[in-house]
């Protein structure tokens, strides 16, 4: 199924949950902050919420230095 | 005739000069700037011109710097910056130099937190002096913002930023800095904040190392009210450092965006950027 990854088309499994998105994407769970469907999602959802077909996902990846 | 007088507008006699004015004003001053100049000689003075009068062993007062930035910043500015409250969570290369532009615009108070210590490593780009090395960050940052405006308070807070102190810490703030070096902890206090505290604007730093374009840094509006200043892919890493140029970009872009916040200004629109020509200028 396709969803909209940061304004861009991205194909996933169905039944994807965040983690696997991630995963997917290659990107650490630990840097990234995600909104799924307009809402700002807390860590302890992303190996819970399962995704659906059309839904749209930000995601803010953090890179180290300050 | 009009002039300025430290940085007041003043009527006077159009005979005065630079030393008459002296004894008007400032009897005791030992240095005086006439038009931007240091001058050791008498003049008359001329419609619009602008002298300040320095005594070297005087420390201004409150009402002297509020005056000056009232001139400097317009009385509406100045009135919104000196009545806001900011949190500055880390106060490395980020949040050192993000405090010292806030304290030197004016803001009334900051909340300012970090566990750390300086180190001489630090003095590449963080704003601390040799001379601190082994303070906490947080009292000698202190010390430092005193030197430039002791009447901006300052909450120091000397602890391990986690999930569980964010909120307490940062209670009332209008907005806050994410000014954390490590790429985990930006995620965690951008998590929690979005969900705490969504109408508190985050003001966040990530891509700044290297010493690559200056152009490439940018402030957007991601998630929710996040705004993020840098790169966004500069990480840092082996042979690929932090130094004070593009971190104090970063830094600069971080304390703009507050300032914009602050002023109801949108901080990612290029519009503003005529809009704004005017007030810029000051």
């Amino acid at each position: 199924m396709q969803i909209i990854v940061n304004n861009q088309a991205v194909n996933v499994a169905n039944n994807s949950t965040i983690i696997d998105l991630i995963n997917q994407l290659e990107l650490d769970a630990q840097r990234i902050a995600i909104e799924h469907n307009r809402v700002i999602l807390a860590p302890d959802q992303f190996d819970s919420l399962t995704l659906c077909a059309d839904d749209n996902i930000e995601i803010v990846n953090f890179v180290g230095g300050g | 005739m009009h002039i300025v007088v430290n940085e007041k507008p003043q009527k006077v006699p159009a005979t005065l000069t630079l030393y008459q004015l002296r004894e008007r004003f400032c009897s005791t001053a030992d240095i005086i700037i006439h038009n931007g100049a240091p001058t050791t000689k008498d003049y008359p003075l001329r419609d619009n011109d602008k002298v300040v009068f320095i005594r070297r062993d005087h420390q201004p007062d409150i009402n002297e710097i509020h005056e000056v930035l009232n001139a400097r910043h317009t009385p509406e500015v100045h009135t919104i910056l000196k009545g806001a409250t900011v949190g500055i969570a880390g106060v490395g290369g980020l949040g050192s130099a993000v405090a010292v532009a806030l304290t030197r615009m004016g803001i009334g108070k900051l909340i300012i937190a970090d566990y750390d210590c300086v180190e001489l490593s630090n003095l590449n780009r963080q704003q601390y002096f040799i001379d601190q090395i082994g303070l906490t960050k947080v009292e000698a940052l202190r010390a430092n913002l005193a030197r430039i405006n002791p009447f901006t308070a300052i909450n120091c807070v000397h602890r391990h930023l986690d999930n569980d102190n964010i909120a307490k810490i940062f209670t009332g703030i209008d907005v806050m800095v994410e000014a954390f070096d490590n790429a985990e902890s930006k995620a965690m206090l951008a998590h929690l904040w979005l969900r705490q505290f969504p109408h508190i604007p985050l003001v966040a730093g990530s891509g700044m190392a290297g010493c690559g374009s200056s152009n490439t840094i940018q402030t957007k509006r991601t998630i929710g009210k996040m705004y993020i200043c840098g790169d966004g892919i500069s990480a840092e890493g082996e042979g690929f450092g932090l130094m004070a140029s593009r971190v104090g970009i970063v830094a600069h872009h971080q304390a703009n965006c507050v300032i914009q916040l602050l002023l109801g200004i949108a901080p990612d629109s290029e519009e503003n950027h005529a809009d704004n020509r005017q007030q810029s200028s000051c």
